[in-house]
């Protein structure tokens, strides 16, 4: 490495891995998903409640459909199923991206709370924690939507809430490590501020199991919202989720399959994709790793 | 003139044992009065956990002592976490055992030398680079190591790195907590004559803390051993390697490895050092000593100046200009 006969690079030449297929594909899905949520009114073919009747639970094209018009079928009430999985899908997506941060920031700012301050502070947040972790988050979630009724951004932080303890403690048990001896105490002791410390030097230190954490909060709130939206709590018609797609699809199950089908499908390619990336992601931000 | 002071310091911890017991407290620092002269080095010696490096942190500041009293530059030292206790920072820094732990591993070398100058806010961008750049060459690092991170380097590049970053701000004291053990001897040399060059050209004053006394020797204007928390002899480093008083002293020295016949008698100690929260009655020394007498399990010996002006804390060790 010091060998001073080789001729010398201005700096290393940092050896990047071509990114795999498996990530390239879970890119790509990802991509495709956001450029529907945000162009879902333009690409919509039909509206989300216009009813066809003479055309009910039509089957998609390649299932005995012959209809271009309803390329993915239509459910009970003729309604066309692309469509309502394009306003699904950005419904969905909004709910899950958002809660998953509000949980990440919200979490992460307590346990550095709870790291820096040490005492009755980290008492208070390990005490919202336990009790977070001991409530059963449905009776949480069920008397909060009860009694403050249900919109759209409530239900987004409700779901933020969800999850928000799994970071708190991560965070918290990292800070502390770091802030006991190495990198974190180092810097410290050359002066800098609590902001400085957190911030510049821990946050990115933890953000790769931080990361983690998140990728696999993101499909718990996909599937926490489907189970609220299926106990007609979560997105209320004519409002349409993935979750509430799946929930109503269910009693067609037997008779047109690909009204649950659909929208599971999306659930299952989008979670496994943010997994995916997630973990790519953590070994792509830590530069020991190459 | 002194730049640096620690007056009577203690430093008690509370241990627990087992899950039901009674805290205990343990003095791992007990009644250390020092004191360090700008561009003077103090080397500290003693075996593993006798306060070695509890004095060192107390003495930079980052804990604050139980009793006693801490001065730099004749003022005391503020509280840990306040805006004036990090704003000194930038006059009091540490080298530390371990570099690789001591630095961000995310972060190139060049990034973490100049970030004590962005915290004390000193010089430009541009400025600050000029900077980074004369620390690396002042520590022997070369150029093209900065865009490295602390991983690519080896353990002896990765000390100066640390070094260059503590020298960043120019600081009047160093705390050097064991800054060679972790390395091998050719790089201990050099790093330790790389040392005492930037000592005697930047006037910096050290507290050199090592278990090492051939180092300790090499570096120090005055040394203090410690046993269990206390000093038992501190002097001129020449005097006490070449007769040691202290019988503890004694047996550290002559544990010193020299080429040749033997001129000191080798003395082995017996025992494990004892338990800092359970320390001997009188001299915390007695029961490992070969020359112990009654008295001395029963009173603590002061630290007194003996005949050459050195302090020696043993009952057997006439002081200056009196009896025992």
């Amino acid at each position: 490495m010091s060998d001073e006969t080789l001729p010398r690079a201005a700096a290393p030449p940092r050896r990047r891995a071509a990114v795999p297929v498996g990530v390239m594909m879970a890119m790509a899905w990802l991509a495709l998903i956001l450029a529907v949520a945000l162009l879902a009114d333009a690409i919509r073919p039909f509206g989300i409640t216009a009813m066809d009747l003479r055309a009910r639970l039509q089957p998609p094209i390649g299932f005995g459909g012959t209809s271009w018009a309803h390329a993915l079928g239509t459910d009970e009430l003729g309604r066309d199923v692309l469509s309502r999985l394009i306003e699904s899908i950005r419904i969905s997506l909004l709910i899950a991206f958002g809660a998953t941060i509000i949980a990440a920031v919200f979490g992460t700012t307590m346990g550095f709370l709870a790291a820096h301050f040490r005492g009755w502070v980290e008492q208070v947040v390990l005490m919202l924690i336990d009790f977070q972790a001991s409530m059963p988050f449905l009776i949480l979630a069920l008397s909060v939507l009860a009694f403050l009724g249900n919109s759209l951004p409530l239900f987004v932080c409700l779901m933020g809430l969800y999850g928000w303890e799994r970071h708190a403690r991560i965070a918290r048990g990292l800070a502390i490590a770091a802030n006991a001896q190495g990198y974190a105490a180092a810097v410290r002791h050359l002066g800098a501020g609590p902001l400085r410390i957190y911030l510049g030097h821990v946050l990115p230190n933890i953000a790769s199991t931080l990361i983690v954490a998140a990728t696999l909060s993101f499909p718990e709130v996909v599937l926490l919202e489907s189970g609220l939206s299926f106990l007609g709590l979560g997105v209320q018609p004519p409002m349409t989720s993935l979750g509430n797609m799946v929930g109503y699809g269910r009693e067609y199950i037997t008779r047109a399959p690909w009204i649950m089908l659909c929208p599971s499908a999306v659930i299952v390619l989008t979670t496994l994709s943010v997994s995916i990336l997630g973990d790519w992601l953590r070994d792509r931000l830590d530069p020991t790793l190459t | 003139m002194t730049l640096l002071s620690l007056d009577g310091v203690s430093r008690v911890y509370a241990t627990r044992r087992g899950i039901i017991g009674r805290p205990v407290p343990v003095r791992a620092v007990d009644q250390i009065s020092l004191s360090v002269a700008p561009g003077r080095t103090l080397g500290i010696v003693g075996e593993s956990g006798c306060g070695k490096s509890t004095t060192g942190r107390v003495a930079l500041g980052i804990e604050r002592p139980s009793e006693g009293s801490v001065t730099f530059q004749g003022a005391a030292m503020p509280t840990p976490g306040t805006p004036a206790w990090r704003r000194m920072r930038g006059r009091l820094q540490l080298v530390p055992q371990d570099p690789l732990g001591a630095m961000d591993r995310r972060l190139t070398i060049a990034t973490q030398v100049e970030e004590p100058l962005i915290i004390h806010a000193i010089g430009d961008k541009s400025d600050r680079r000029d900077r980074v750049q004369a620390l690396l060459r002042d520590v022997g690092l070369r150029a093209d190591l900065a865009e490295r991170h602390p991983h690519e380097l080896s353990g002896g590049q990765r000390q100066r790195a640390v070094l260059a970053r503590a020298l960043a701000t120019d600081p009047a004291l160093l705390v050097c907590d064991e800054p060679v053990s972790a390395l091998d001897v050719s790089i201990q040399a050099q790093v330790i004559n790389m040392l005492t060059d930037l000592q005697e050209a930047r006037g910096i004053a050290m507290l050199f803390i090592s278990h090492d006394l051939k180092v300790v020797r090499q570096v120090s204007h005055e040394v203090a051993v410690m046993y269990l928390g206390r000093i038992v002899e501190h002097g001129d480093p020449e005097a006490i390697f070449a007769d040691p008083l202290h019988p503890y002293s004694r047996a550290l020295v002559s544990a010193i490895p020299v080429p040749g016949p033997r001129r000191i008698e080798r003395v082995v100690l017996t025992g494990d050092p004892p338990n800092p929260a359970d320390r001997p009655s009188g001299c915390a020394f007695h029961p490992r000593c070969p020359v112990a007498v009654a008295a001395c399990a029963v009173t603590t010996p002061d630290l007194r100046p003996a005949a050459d002006g050195r302090l020696v804390a043993c009952h057997l060790v006439p002081a200056a200009g009196g009896t025992a």
